[in-house]
């Protein structure tokens, strides 16, 4: 067969499985967009800014597990795709941007649109390619799905020269498919050494990371805890792996935890880390973390391993097949002690959740939404105080059920992100809690779920403030707040209504209840303004830099 | 003075291994005190030595070395390389 370098990436596409494509045209990638046009199996999503199609591709990715493929052009085009790349950097998301590039002969003469895309996505893509030939594209992109999902997921850039896109190869038989390859295997005397720190732990802590969500062990990780009752702190990447109904989760941990899991923590004698890399935010100040604990960590990628604290014991590999190994060599014990000491400190140091049963209030729209979204529901967040928020008091069920920007904190991700659920999951309820701040940074992909019917329910809650900022300036620079108060409000629901989204306001509303349910059941795409006081600190916090100990707010009888 | 030590990497030649490599010590301020490269196996593949100090985050710059896809292996000299001796007497 004899095709075009565009047509090849099409097809090649399609023998990957992928469906959707999110992304924008332009003059160094019309060939490859002329070529999609042709395909029956992928479907465009025309976005409005190729942040937004990053975010959209995260979206995709987060649900399914599997890459996620957008386009953009040369230029403006490619810079815009960075901040969604470096996100699922961060995050371990396997997403393949696909980018125009100018003809080869015109590389380096500041041509038209010209950026250098490999340099920009050197630092920020797990790896990257500037196809010099056409016949480069049949190794090349099965390449990139092999790696962006081999080992510890990420992003992968392919940066296409308008002239290798257009230019003609003629070839016999097509690849295979890039698949995620096996992992290395184990050492069994790394499983037998973590076993036996377990078995003779007295008070062991299970600290759930996102690598938990990425390898699909949840189970595993749950029956862990269940076996030799292990109470389980989660980051904010791996919400969902505990239900957090189960009487051995103890929530999030770090910077927003409730005060009850950070003491846990404090006391623990052996603190089993599993597909995480120690943030900051999650661990507070380093040396205090864990003060009395020895440490095994568990991770795919070794070079997290040591990488912040120095583990007594570490474990390289895939946490689901380190976990299926590990259970069959786990007492079963009841650590009777430990879990009443722990239910001891839960009672002493709830979470204190304002006004929980109010629904036009921070926490209890959070809550109202839970209720009548059901367990089913795709939860997606911005970033700010909504996210935190939504971390603390979500009642998560299941792995990949919440989608945010954790390590890059990128504020816009929401959004887009929330209409990739949407595409992935179309038969699964989607919302997103945004932030007045947040949703400003990619408002303009509201047109995108418009044109597309993408039936996502934005929770829009608006202080008027960026509210996280707002609250550093309150607790540590003196209530100073510059900068961070928007001096005039945007009505919100005339946006939403300008862009072709029902929009509802619960300030107004009567029965806010019944609005936000009529809200969350009606088709389409939808906006539920929530209007909120910028004075509502999100507690307990740790201070930035500080131990996990020093919390502020969120005492019982304060 | 700090002590210094060589990385022997085995990459893949195209031109954009390089970035890669030096980015890498480059974002995490880890300075490349010297570097040689030649290409071997007639040009698929290139040597790369590096000259740098071996402080406490040398362990992490490998690990972080040898997760580059166009990094086929890292070996570590401690007690020097040749390549780098001899090239020390060009520029003396």
């Amino acid at each position: 067969m004899r095709l075009s370098g565009a047509e090849i990436i099409i097809k090649l596409l399609e023998r990957q499985g992928i469906d959707t494509i999110a992304g924008i045209p332009g003059g160094a990638n019309l060939p490859m967009y002329d070529a999609l046009g042709k395909s029956e199996s992928i479907r465009h999503i025309l976005t409005r800014h190729e942040q937004g199609a990053g975010f959209i591709a995260q979206g995709m990715a987060r649900v399914s597990g599997k890459p996620a493929v957008f386009f953009a052009t040369s230029g403006p085009g490619a810079t815009n795709t960075l901040t969604a790349i470096a996100d699922a950097k961060l995050d371990s998301i396997p997403i393949i941007c696909i980018t125009g590039q100018v003809p080869l002969s015109m590389i380096g003469t500041d041509a038209f649109q010209e950026v250098d895309t490999y340099g920009l996505s050197v630092p920020i893509t797990k790896h990257n390619f500037l196809v010099r030939s056409v016949e480069d594209l049949l190794w090349i992109i099965p390449a990139a799905f092999r790696i962006a999902a081999s080992g510890r997921p990420g992003p992968v850039v392919i940066d296409v020269p308008k002239d290798v896109q257009a230019a003609f190869h003629e070839f016999e038989t097509w690849p295979e498919p890039g698949e995620r390859e096996p992992s290395e295997g184990l050492i069994p005397a790394e499983i037998r050494r973590a076993a036996s720190m377990i078995n003779s732990a007295k008070k062991p802590v299970l600290y759930l990371g996102g690598g938990v969500i990425q390898s699909d062990s949840a189970d595993e990780a749950l029956a862990l805890a269940e076996k030799a009752s292990i109470p389980s702190v989660v980051t904010l990447m791996g919400l969902g792996v505990i239900p957090t109904d189960n009487p051995l989760c103890l929530g999030m941990l770090g910077m927003h935890a409730a005060r009850y899991t950070n003491m846990v923590l404090e006391e623990c004698d052996l603190l089993v880390a599993v597909g995480v890399r120690f943030d900051d935010r999650a661990t507070g100040k380093v040396p205090e973390f864990c003060p009395n604990a020895k440490v095994i960590h568990m991770d795919i990628d070794p070079s997290e391993l040591d990488k912040i604290k120095r583990s007594t014991a570490s474990v390289t590999g895939d946490v689901a097949e380190i976990l299926t190994a590990l259970i069959p060599l786990i007492d079963e014990n009841a650590r009777a002690s430990w879990i009443s000491r722990v239910q001891t400190l839960k009672k002493e140091h709830p979470m204190l959740i304002a006004d929980a049963d109010d629904p036009t209030s921070a926490y209890g729209v959070v809550l109202k939404a839970a209720e009548l979204a059901g367990e089913q529901a795709i939860v997606c967040t911005d970033v700010g105080q909504h996210q935190m928020r939504t971390a603390q008091v979500y009642p998560f069920k299941h792995p990949r059920q919440w989608l945010t920007s954790g390590g890059l904190g990128t504020m816009g991700f929401g959004m887009p992100a929330s209409i990739g659920a949407a595409l992935a999951a179309p038969d699964r309820p989607v919302i997103c809690f945004s932030g007045d701040g947040s949703i400003m940074m990619n408002i303009q992909d509201l047109a995108t779920a418009m044109e597309y019917d993408i039936p996502i329910k934005i929770i829009l809650t608006n202080n008027n403030a960026l509210g996280l900022v707002r609250q550093q300036q309150d607790l540590f620079y003196g209530k100073r707040y510059f900068a961070s108060d928007y001096s005039r409000s945007v009505d919100f629901i005339k946006i939403a209504e300008g862009f072709g989204i029902k929009a509802h306001d619960l300030g107004t509303s009567e029965d806010p209840a019944e609005t936000l349910k009529i809200a969350l059941s009606e088709p389409g795409p939808s906006l539920i303004h929530v209007p909120l006081s910028p004075d509502d600190p999100v507690y307990p916090m740790v201070p930035p830099g500080a131990a996990n100990s020093e919390m502020i707010g969120g005492e019982k009888h304060v | 003075m700090c002590k210094h030590t060589v990385l022997e990497l085995s990459v893949n030649n195209h031109p954009g291994v390089m970035s890669h490599i030096c980015g890498l010590f480059a974002r995490r301020a880890y300075n490349v005190e010297g570097i040689a490269c030649m290409p071997v196996n007639g040009g698929k593949r290139s040597t790369i030595w590096l000259l740098v100090d071996a402080d406490s985050r040398l362990d992490q710059m490998i690990k972080q070395v040898d997760k580059l896809e166009d990094v086929l292996g890292v070996e570590r000299h401690d007690h020097g390389h040749e390549v780098i001796s001899k090239m020390a007497e060009f520029v003396q």
